[in-house]
């Protein structure tokens, strides 16, 4: 099993995927330059945080013409796992991977503060191991976080349980006063209809060592390593 | 060549910024402004060796990169 996370300049929370897959997790990883062509040997792709190519034009809009892009579509449409976190999440929509877009928040802030969550959707293999109900705690850190999609696909997302994150209160309700950007129906993190590419705004990478306030991103890794294993 | 493109939000979807900017205009007291939408507008400069080429071309730029067509409509004149 072996991870690889994508570096495109202004990528800036690569080191601490890298950190949390090989230290916590004590996983195989890898990265993997913006300029490379190939993805062989690879069983799931982190596309990380951060302000790929200065987020000119619109987040995601330039760096979903990089090189390796072409090989995380043929990647993802062989069936290989896909993460995209934030600024991946971002690019993922950009190059059609994941339906929708992110907009500027609505209160046209960059917001930064750990936030509770629901896991809506807990039989995937991005969520498989979060067995209890209740919140979660992950943190977001964006200014374009505000997820938008027409109403047929978010009607598609919905009727398919493809919405895997959705902010909410502590206690887990989901409603307008949680929901920190606007997104349609809080919605925080998305799979695609095959199950194999999901992106979600918040950090699960910045969530999983006890020094940093919660451990409730280990859920997300911890399925997606169960899953590979499993295969 | 030079083209000229604008790409502006469609219809319904929220502008948050353009709904910053009405809020100051109204408390400016330009009370008559009902709403403000923001967009992006570019200058490309370009060799083709037609017209239809070119108006094909900044077509393909707008569609791939310069703008988002699933909350994006785009416009462009050419001089």
């Amino acid at each position: 099993m072996k991870f690889g996370i994508i570096v495109f300049p202004g990528s800036n929370c690569d080191h601490d995927c890298y950190h949390v897959l090989k230290h916590v997790f004590n996983q195989p990883v890898e990265y993997v330059w913006h300029k490379s062509e190939k993805l062989d040997g690879f069983d799931c792709i982190v596309l990380p945080g951060g302000f790929s190519y200065g987020d000119y034009l619109r987040t995601g809009a330039i760096a979903r013409f990089s090189p390796v892009m072409d090989a995380v579509v043929k990647f993802a449409e062989a069936g290989g796992i896909v993460i995209g976190i934030c600024n991946g999440f971002q690019v993922l929509t950009e190059v059609g991977l994941l339906p929708g877009v992110l907009m500027r928040n609505r209160g046209l802030k960059f917001i930064c503060e750990t936030v509770p969550l629901i896991v809506d959707n807990r039989e995937t293999r991005f969520t498989s191991s979060y067995a209890s109900e209740g919140a979660v705690r992950i943190p977001i850190a964006h200014a374009d976080g505000s997820y938008y999609a027409n109403a047929e696909t978010v009607k598609e997302l919905e009727e398919g349980s493809r919405v895997l994150f959705r902010y909410s209160t502590p206690e887990g309700e989901v409603t307008e006063e949680a929901n920190p950007n606007g997104s349609v129906n809080g919605i925080a993190g998305i799979i695609n209809s095959e199950g194999n590419v999901m992106g979600m705004m918040p950090h699960p990478e910045r969530a999983c060592e006890p020094e940093l306030g919660s451990v409730d991103g280990c859920g997300l890794f911890e399925s997606v390593i169960n899953s590979l294993v499993k295969k | 060549m030079k083209a000229k493109v604008y790409v502006t939000l469609k219809e319904g979807v929220l502008d948050p910024q353009g709904s910053a900017v009405m809020g100051a205009l109204k408390s400016m007291r330009f009370s008559e402004v009902s709403d403000v939408r923001i967009g992006k507008f570019m200058e490309i400069e370009l060799d083709a060796d037609s017209k239809e080429a070119e108006e094909r071309r900044v077509k393909d730029m707008c569609e791939k990169l310069l703008a988002n067509t699933v909350i994006e409509n785009y416009r462009v004149e050419f001089e």
